[in-house]
């Protein structure tokens, strides 16, 4: 079904520079295939991020976000070994959850 | 109380959820906090009916709003976006890119030490303004760049 995130969480300060990458193929429902069928749209519509169960951010996003998406934020507050979380849904239902841990600055 | 309300709800499991359901028509449900999918904002054609289905209106322009892109794009199917928002206060950030089929292409709620930063990758069709508009203490913010595509992305 859907293939796990690659997500790094890495301190910087007090803040936590959170980049999570997804692989998901992002049909915009306009491209057609080789026989000239319209591929339906499938998309990430929301993804949700929380840190130590609490939600940071909140995305709701269109098929207009590239193939394979990458999303970079920052959660201030956080300390090495905070819990980050991931959670995606696409248009279809499909939903994926990824956790890491907020790693010290290297 | 009819059968299909019912499971709406259990779907859902808030009424402020329910609403926007019988209002955009058959949308899923993310999760039981997340908020609901905007999907007359989504579906608006023209910049206009994006920043009005917002809320936005007509944002002001501010200059506390970065947006980083690239100034020519070669590929317009990934085309590297960042906006810092030093607007304190900031709730919502949205990226509209103003040529697009469909101009929005994300919105972002912040929240709970959740910085006005995100960093994200959209697809063009075509060179256009890119829009930062951001929601901070209910009102409304907005910057734009124009990035020029060399190869379009949306089919």
């Amino acid at each position: 079904m859907s293939e796990p995130m690659k997500i790094r969480a890495t301190l910087q300060g007090d803040t936590a520079d959170v980049r999570v990458l997804m692989l998901h193929p992002m049909e915009t429902g306009q491209r057609r295939d080789a026989k000239g069928q319209i591929v339906p749209l499938h998309f990430i519509q929301s993804v949700v991020i929380t840190h130590n169960g609490k939600p940071v951010l909140d995305a709701q996003w269109s098929q207009a976000v590239s193939r394979n998406p990458f999303l970079g934020v920052r959660v201030k507050g956080a300390k090495a070994g905070d819990k980050i979380t991931v959670t995606w849904t696409d248009n279809k239902g499909d939903k994926r959850t990824d956790e890491t841990t907020v790693a010290a600055a290297s | 109380m009819n059968s299909l309300r019912r499971s709406l709800l259990k779907l859902t499991g808030s009424a402020a959820a329910l609403a926007s359901v019988s209002a955009a028509g058959l949308l899923r449900s993310a999760g039981s906090w997340a908020a609901t999918w905007n999907k007359a904002a989504f579906e608006s054609k023209a910049i206009a009916d994006t920043l009005k289905s917002l809320g936005a209106g007509t944002p002001a322009e501010s200059r506390d709003i970065a947006i980083t892109a690239p100034d020519i794009a070669e590929n317009g199917a990934v085309v590297p976006i960042a906006v810092t928002s030093k607007i304190p206060g900031t709730q919502q950030i949205s990226i509209v890119a103003e040529k697009n089929p469909f101009p929005l292409a994300a919105t972002f709620d912040v929240a709970n030490g959740g910085e006005g930063y995100v960093s994200t990758r959209i697809k063009m069709g075509q060179t256009s303004d890119v829009w930062a508009v951001v929601k901070a203490d209910g009102k409304f913010y907005a910057a734009k760049k124009e990035v020029k595509i060399t190869v379009g992305g949306c089919g």
